[in-house]
């Protein structure tokens, strides 16, 4: 079964980002070889003082995907909901990816700011996608205030390390079996799609790790895949680790076996 | 390829921006009877040419563009030798802060002609960076020019060789075999590909430091660079986005380039800050320059941030074009 965020249903667990790509025709063809179908853009930096270039919108709308708009780059609750505000009315749909920032060494999500932000644009009727850490007190607050999917993040933006914390990861997958979550940032490599998606992850939402790969369209295809085989595994249920070797074919005490014929 | 045997045409170029230089010098030269329409009334002010960074950096560039762009970017710089004295080849210099080294590896992995060197080496070709930056890349085939002072000479050069440029005017004269259109982001009506991506950039001036060469400072965010242009001048740039605002350059763009300058050397922080600028630069959905033939007219457009990196190459190839109908599969269309 696919994930469902707000309502609707979404036929890929890879959501993108679309900046840094090295032309607006290879982030297109990236997009399509990933098969994702929504696309995240940067209100405050792209739409600079809201005049995006036309016609790079048209050729993001020629996708055929659904726009996720963000805040990011926000310090503030004030700075975020009014950029939310003004990415209503530009890309006309109520999701926002809700990002306020705490500093700008880590990018590290401040909780505070972004419960009070997530409140309020709930309030206002938005479909709030807040991106936030593995704090489970701060994910109680932010569905508690109206969130109905959680971002927890990977490793700072842009890192590309990967899953900082997978036992937190985990215990929030425990903590929260109904919400949707998204691993939001920090992954570098299709491994780490794939191992999000093996611990029950509904998707994964990244852009560096794309758009600043050597082949950004062949990256595209291996987080597809990556993701498909987490997904998959998940699904068909992963073998408990042991801490003892335990041989699928038992060979001590087998009559007749010899040293010469075992290959 | 000039050839005696070539006739000559006439022909009108509109745009007298780097594009528009580049072709009416060329064209001139190799004795065709060339009109340069400027739509401004003082040269230059409309271009967004006078905005760049004027970098010849085919290998730099190499880490976000294609190998088209090094390609034509090799042929130009040979060109600019030929054409303008004051072309500098001092190559140019790539260094990352400690904690942004991985970048310097990304971009050493994503581009060529360039040598690892280290902090003995940087001292030895930016003295005023010794001890500043522990390794970087040099890229010693790579150079620079002075935008204004390269658009002048162009201008002049392309008067002295029989253009004659018409400045302030956009009406097309009757009598023209051939009308070669080289006005950017003003020729997106017929061009709808075109799209602007604005660049802003900053003029300082300081006495405490001199650099030889341009130097890129790598950040994961931002890629920005120093350009030195004599005389304590400098030029740092460019933002990227995707924006058509025509505005004043914005607070965050400004603290983005003031702190490259100030990352580079603290003595950028007792410079003295000229001016300002941005412009919008017309590109293609791929970012790559094309040369459009369609209804007589020629369109030389996409150049991007590439703009004195591939005028030369592409005036050339639409001189050549016009001259002998060969057409360079990956650049018309």
């Amino acid at each position: 079964m696919m994930p469902n965020f707000y309502g609707k249903e979404i036929a890929s667990r890879l959501l993108i980002g679309t900046a840094l790509y090295p032309s607006p025709q290879m982030l297109c063809d990236a997009v399509k070889a990933s098969g994702s179908r929504i696309v995240t853009v940067s209100v405050r930096r792209e739409a600079a003082r809201g005049r995006t270039g036309q016609q790079f919108w048209d050729l993001i709308k020629e996708l055929d995907v659904l726009v996720l708009p963000n805040t990011a780059g926000c310090k503030s609750v004030k700075e975020a909901v009014t950029t939310a505000q003004m990415a209503r009315e530009l890309f006309d749909t109520n999701w926002i990816k809700l990002e306020v920032i705490a500093n700008d060494d880590t990018l590290q999500p401040d909780l505070f700011g972004l419960v009070e932000a997530a409140r309020i644009l709930n309030e206002e009727g938005f479909k709030v996608f807040p991106y936030t850490t593995e704090d489970l007190g701060a994910a109680e607050r932010l569905v508690a205030g109206g969130c109905e999917i959680l971002m927890p993040w990977g490793a700072p933006i842009g890192s590309g390390q990967g899953l900082a914390n997978p036992l937190a990861l985990k215990t929030m997958r425990a903590y929260f079996p109904e919400t949707p979550l998204v691993v939001d940032a920090g992954i570098g490599a299709p491994s780490h799609a794939a191992l999000s998606m093996e611990m029950g992850y509904d998707a994964v939402l990244l852009n560096t790790a794309i758009a600043k790969a050597g082949d950004p369209v062949k990256m595209g295809k291996a987080f597809a895949k990556a993701i498909e085989a987490g997904r998959l595994a998940y699904e068909s249920g992963l073998m408990e680790p042991r801490d003892m070797a335990s041989p699928s074919t038992p060979v001590a005490g087998t009559p007749f076996f010899k040293i010469d014929s075992a290959s | 390829m000039a050839s005696t045997s070539v006739t000559t045409r006439k022909i009108t170029i509109r745009g007298a921006g780097i594009a528009g230089l580049w072709t009416a010098l060329l064209l001139a030269q190799r004795g065709h009877g060339v009109t340069l329409l400027e739509r401004s009334e003082k040269p230059f002010t409309d271009a967004c040419s006078f905005y760049a960074g004027a970098m010849l950096a085919p290998y730099c560039e190499e880490e976000v563009a294609e190998e088209l762009i090094r390609e034509l970017g090799l042929r130009s710089i040979e060109l600019w030798r030929e054409t303008y004295p004051e072309l500098q080849i001092h190559g140019s210099l790539v260094v990352a802060q400690p904690r942004d080294r991985r970048e310097l590896d990304r971009f050493a992995r994503m581009t060529g002609g360039h040598e690892r060197i280290d902090a003995a080496r940087i001292a030895e070709l930016e003295p005023d960076l010794a001890d500043r930056f522990a390794t970087g890349l040099y890229f010693a085939g790579e150079g620079h020019v002075h935008p204004h002072q390269a658009m002048d000479y162009l201008l002049e050069a392309a008067r002295k060789a029989g253009t004659d440029v018409r400045i302030g005017e956009e009406e097309l004269p009757k009598a023209s075999d051939v009308v070669i259109d080289c006005r950017g982001l003003a020729a997106r009506d017929e061009l709808t590909e075109l799209r602007g991506v604005r660049g802003e950039r900053l003029v300082i001036r300081s006495d405490e430091i001199q650099l030889n060469r341009p130097v890129r400072l790598l950040h994961p965010r931002f890629p920005l660079y120093v350009v030195p242009w004599g005389y304590g001048f400098y030029l740092v740039g460019a933002t990227q986005i995707e924006s058509e605002e025509e505005g004043a350059v914005s607070v965050r763009s400004a603290l983005e380039l003031l702190s490259t300058a100030y990352a580079l050397h603290p003595a950028f922080g007792e410079a003295e800050i000229i001016s300002f600028g941005a412009a919008t630069r017309p590109a293609f959905p791929d970012n790559r320059p094309r040369i459009v033939v369609r209804d007589g007219h020629v369109y030389i457009n996409g150049l991007f941030r590439h703009g004195f990196l591939l005028a030369p190459a592409l005036a050339e190839l639409a001189a050549d074009f016009i001259e002998t109908g060969a057409a360079h599969s990956e650049v018309f269309s």
